[in-house]
């Protein structure tokens, strides 16, 4: 355990990435294979099932503490890290501990889930009695989840290579999908000779890059060498069938059961051993694409109504094929994938699998101009894909190219913020935001992003100098700061006190020089409603 | 409860109608009595000023020379109005201090910034017995706890000697008055030498010229051309972060000092290599302590998680309010950064 914190620490030490990367090297090249196991399994963002609600360790922390309750709770909000705010307010304790990662997790971690309270609390209790602050920081993590070290699994991937000596695509391909963090899985995980044969296993997917919007698509070159796809807002997933079963899988690697029956239907009509990757989308018997928020009545359920099925149907668009005939083809130009891959289907008719149209142009400006159209689509604007490009792991630059439509934009007035988390802890940067309705400001967004690091700091000074009321974390402000918000898409919502909901709102700018009385109303935000 | 308290909160900062001064006030005034040299608290634009005696050199330093000054010995009584008023080493900085104030009676005592670990370059804190009492709260959490000095000194130290086994050079980010040359006082010379910022080393001099005794330290901008950075120890401005000027030094090892280090977040967002926790304002156990040797009938509370601290105290049986609902950023341990404003 003590070597698996000093790796934490190491890595929340520095923001170099060879230095990162070369301690986890160090990591794998020396832990046991179970340890390593677990290591891959939390450093690459997974969790421990939540082994003790977090709301009790808040009320012990306090209670060992001997602080009141909302003390520790104000403390919490301002580290914004429940881990550490254990490990800052709790006393330290000594180091008597000396057991495996592995140990501690299986011996003395797992078992809390199965406790009553009591047994809990005395064995939460004795765990910060033994854990010096360091140690008792990354155990704290391990069970509230969430490491947030600045380690991507990417950066996992490569590190796992270097140590084994294994291709990256490989150990990325292997690290997919579901499995169990044991000795077996990482031996397997690093064993040159290893065939890979799970049958639920997906690949991992190819991401476009955003082209630059102001270049164009120009600088791309010879547009022979290009195919365009429309852009759809939906669920990207892989659809695999292997040895007379259908696995489904969305890019946030959810193994999605039972979700999209329509789907699953038509995926058995696929022979074994396809792998295809596309996008989820809701969509009418006639082929109109339904916005993304008819699609979102439909995410999160674990079982679809008769209702929902026929109000919101779902069809597979497949852009590419990953495995055919048993056979992996990512290797293959992405002109034969797609050859192949109407080949297949084109065996195949059933309403909820398609292909995607691909566009024609003789030159650039035939695209340009389509493009304008995609707003009235649904659509967010144009794919476009190399001919010759192989399928590449993660989000290779010069391949594919996400050309999105301009965002819809309005000015917004800043009047509620909440500190962030992580990185961002103890500084405002979630701001909600509100329009003009009448003489009232509404609320109608959240925005997190888009703000410069110095820009957050002068915000934050502001919310802290401007501060008229306090709800738990969030505080009012006076509505003087005026920001510029972009967002994708707009829908009518009756959860939404504005009456709309918006998608992926960010921060274009800060507006200084406008006064709040500028900033827009909310018929203004109606009005770019689709009809 | 104090029926009539010396003080009252005002709009320029607290004022004292007796004697017709203002402690520490927010804006220009006509008197100013200062706890201590930071710009939050010695307020440019004052007409006099009357501050301790060892804070001569920084306040001329720092504040428009045609004010009028007067300094009094620590400990040292003057009345102004009938209110009489002495300094009490505050240990922040160099000459800062708490001020009594006593009249009719009734005695208040505003503490500035303060903390109660030693610290080479100052007077340490000696507790002064109230019925009000004025706290500062910049660190009034329980998750601040300060190690002792010399612990931080020896991390800092250990840093140095490694970060100049693998030939590089440090940079040490500290206010550029106060902590700087508490740091440089803790630094072990034998490791290297040690240069400084401008903006420190004019802080250097003026401790030097109140007596402080500090290592010797070379002004970075007296090296003129090419020039052997290894194994040297740079003290710096944290703006100097990520700044050109920073070009020169070649491989570093980057380390911030401040109390605001002790959250993971702050210190990944300074995107330094290394932070060292250290801080010349009190942490919450010395807080505390404070506020049970100065055994006020009442406390009032400023600068920071003054909510906070007050409704603690209260639950401890203490009379306490926040005089002030501004909590100070991490910017702000002991200088004001600048405050946006709206254009109208």
């Amino acid at each position: 355990m003590i070597r698996f914190a000093e790796l934490y620490h190491a890595l929340d030490s520095t923001t170099k990435t060879n230095d990162k990367i070369a301690a986890m090297k160090d990591y794998f090249t020396d832990a046991s294979p179970a340890d390593a196991a677990w290591a891959v399994h939390f450093l690459s963002g997974k969790k421990l099932k939540q082994p003790v609600p977090r709301k009790l360790l808040r009320r012990w922390a306090a209670d060992e503490a001997g602080i009141p309750s909302w003390l520790f709770d104000e403390s919490y909000h301002a580290v914004g890290d429940l881990a550490e705010a254990m490990s800052l307010v709790v006393p330290q304790g000594e180091s008597t501990d000396d057991r495996s990662l592995t140990s501690w997790i299986e011996d003395r971690l797992m078992p809390l889930r199965e406790m009553n309270e009591d047994h809990q609390r005395q064995a939460v209790i004795d765990l910060w009695r033994q854990t010096p602050a360091l140690t008792r920081l990354v155990v704290m993590k391990l069970i509230t989840g969430g490491f947030r070290v600045g380690v991507s699994k990417r950066l996992v991937t490569r590190s796992v290579a270097l140590a084994s000596g294994i291709a990256p695509e490989v150990v990325a391909h292997r690290l997919m999908g579901n499995w169990e963090p044991t000795a077996e899985f990482f031996l397997r995980l690093t064993d040159p000779d290893a065939q890979d044969t799970i049958v639920s296993q997906p690949y991992p997917f190819c991401l476009a890059h955003p082209l630059d919007p102001d270049a164009g698509p120009k600088p791309l070159g010879d547009i022979d060498q290009y195919v365009a796809e429309w852009k759809w807002d939906g669920i990207r997933g892989q659809v695999i069938r292997r040895s007379g079963q259908t696995f489904i899988w969305s890019r946030g690697e959810d193994l999605m059961e039972n979700r999209w029956p329509e789907i699953e239907a038509a995926s058995e009509l696929l022979p074994d051993g396809t792998v295809l990757d596309g996008e989820i989308l809701a969509c009418l018997p006639d082929g109109e694409v339904l916005s993304f928020g008819e699609l979102q009545r439909r995410i999160g359920r674990k079982t679809v109504g008769k209702k929902l099925l026929t109000e919101v149907p779902v069809v597979f668009h497949a852009f590419d094929l990953l495995e055919h005939g048993g056979r992996d083809v990512r290797e293959l130009p992405f002109s034969q994938r797609r050859e192949q891959l109407q080949n297949l289907l084109c065996d195949i008719t059933h309403p909820n699998l398609r292909i995607t149209e691909l566009i024609p142009a003789t030159k650039w400006q035939d695209w340009q101009e389509i493009r304008q159209t995609s707003r009235e689509r649904n659509s967010e604007g144009l794919m476009l894909k190399r001919k010759d490009a192989v399928y590449d792991v993660g989000r290779v630059r010069g391949t594919w190219w996400k050309w999105k439509v301009a965002p819809y934009t309005i000015d917004a007035v800043l009047i509620y913020a909440q500190k962030g988390h992580g990185k961002r802890a103890s500084l405002f940067t979630d701001y909600t935001f509100a329009l003009w309705d009448g003489e009232a400001l509404v609320p109608f967004a959240k925005a997190y992003s888009g703000l410069d690091d110095a820009e957050i700091r002068k915000v934050d000074h502001y919310v802290r100098r401007n501060t008229k009321e306090k709800f738990g974390p969030v505080r009012s402000v006076t509505p003087t700061l005026v920001m510029e918000l972009a967002f994708e898409g707009l829908q009518k919502s009756k959860r939404h006190k504005s009456g709309i909901a918006t998608r992926f709102p960010r921060i274009l700018r800060w507006r200084h020089d406008k006064n709040p009385k500028d900033a827009n109303s909310l018929d203004e935000l109606l009005e770019l409603l689709p009809e | 409860m104090l029926s009539q308290p010396i003080l009252q909160t005002t709009d320029s900062g607290l004022y004292c109608a007796a004697g017709d001064f203002y402690v520490d006030p927010r804006r220009p005034v006509d008197r100013a009595v200062t706890s201590h040299a930071h710009t939050d608290h010695a307020r440019w634009g004052c007409r006099r000023y009357l501050a301790a005696a060892p804070s001569e050199h920084l306040l001329r330093m720092r504040m428009n020379e045609n004010a009028e000054f007067q300094f009094l010995p620590y400990g040292e009584t003057i009345t102004i109005g009938g209110v009489k008023i002495s300094f009490h080493p505050a240990g922040h900085m160099l000459g800062s201090a708490q001020i009594r104030l006593e009249h009719q009676g009734q005695v208040a005592v505003v503490t500035g910034d303060y903390k109660l670990e030693t610290d080479p370059t100052c007077q340490t804190w000696q507790p002064v017995k109230c019925h009000l009492l004025v706290t500062e709260s910049t660190f009034g959490l329980p998750v601040y706890r300060w190690s002792p000095p010399e612990t931080i000194a020896a991390d800092i130290n250990q840093w140095w000697k490694e970060s100049r086994d693998q030939d590089k050079c440090c940079v040490l980010y500290g206010y550029a008055v106060g902590k700087s040359q508490r740091l440089i006082a803790s630094l072990d010379p034998s490791i290297g030498p040690i240069y400084c910022h401008g903006a420190v080393q004019k802080g250097n001099d003026a401790y030097r010229r109140s007596g402080v005794q500090l290592p010797e330290t070379i002004y970075v901008g007296d090296i003129a051309g090419k020039h052997d950075w290894r194994g040297a120890m740079v003290v710096a401005v944290p703006s100097a972060h990520g700044s050109p000027w920073m070009k020169k030094f070649g491989r570093v090892s980057t380390a911030m000092a401040s109390g605001w280090m002790a959250v993971r977040g702050a210190r990944r967002r300074r995107s330094v290599d290394r932070g060292f926790i250290l801080s010349d304002h009190v942490d919450w156990p010395s807080l505390m302590t404070a506020v049970e040797a100065c055994a006020p009938q009442t406390t009032w509370v400023t600068h920071g998680y003054s909510a906070v601290v007050a409704r603690y105290l209260n639950e401890q049986g203490r009379d306490a309010i926040a005089i002030d609902n501004r909590s100070r950023g991490e910017d702000e341990e002991d200088t004001t950064a600048e405050i946006p404003e709206a254009t109208s």
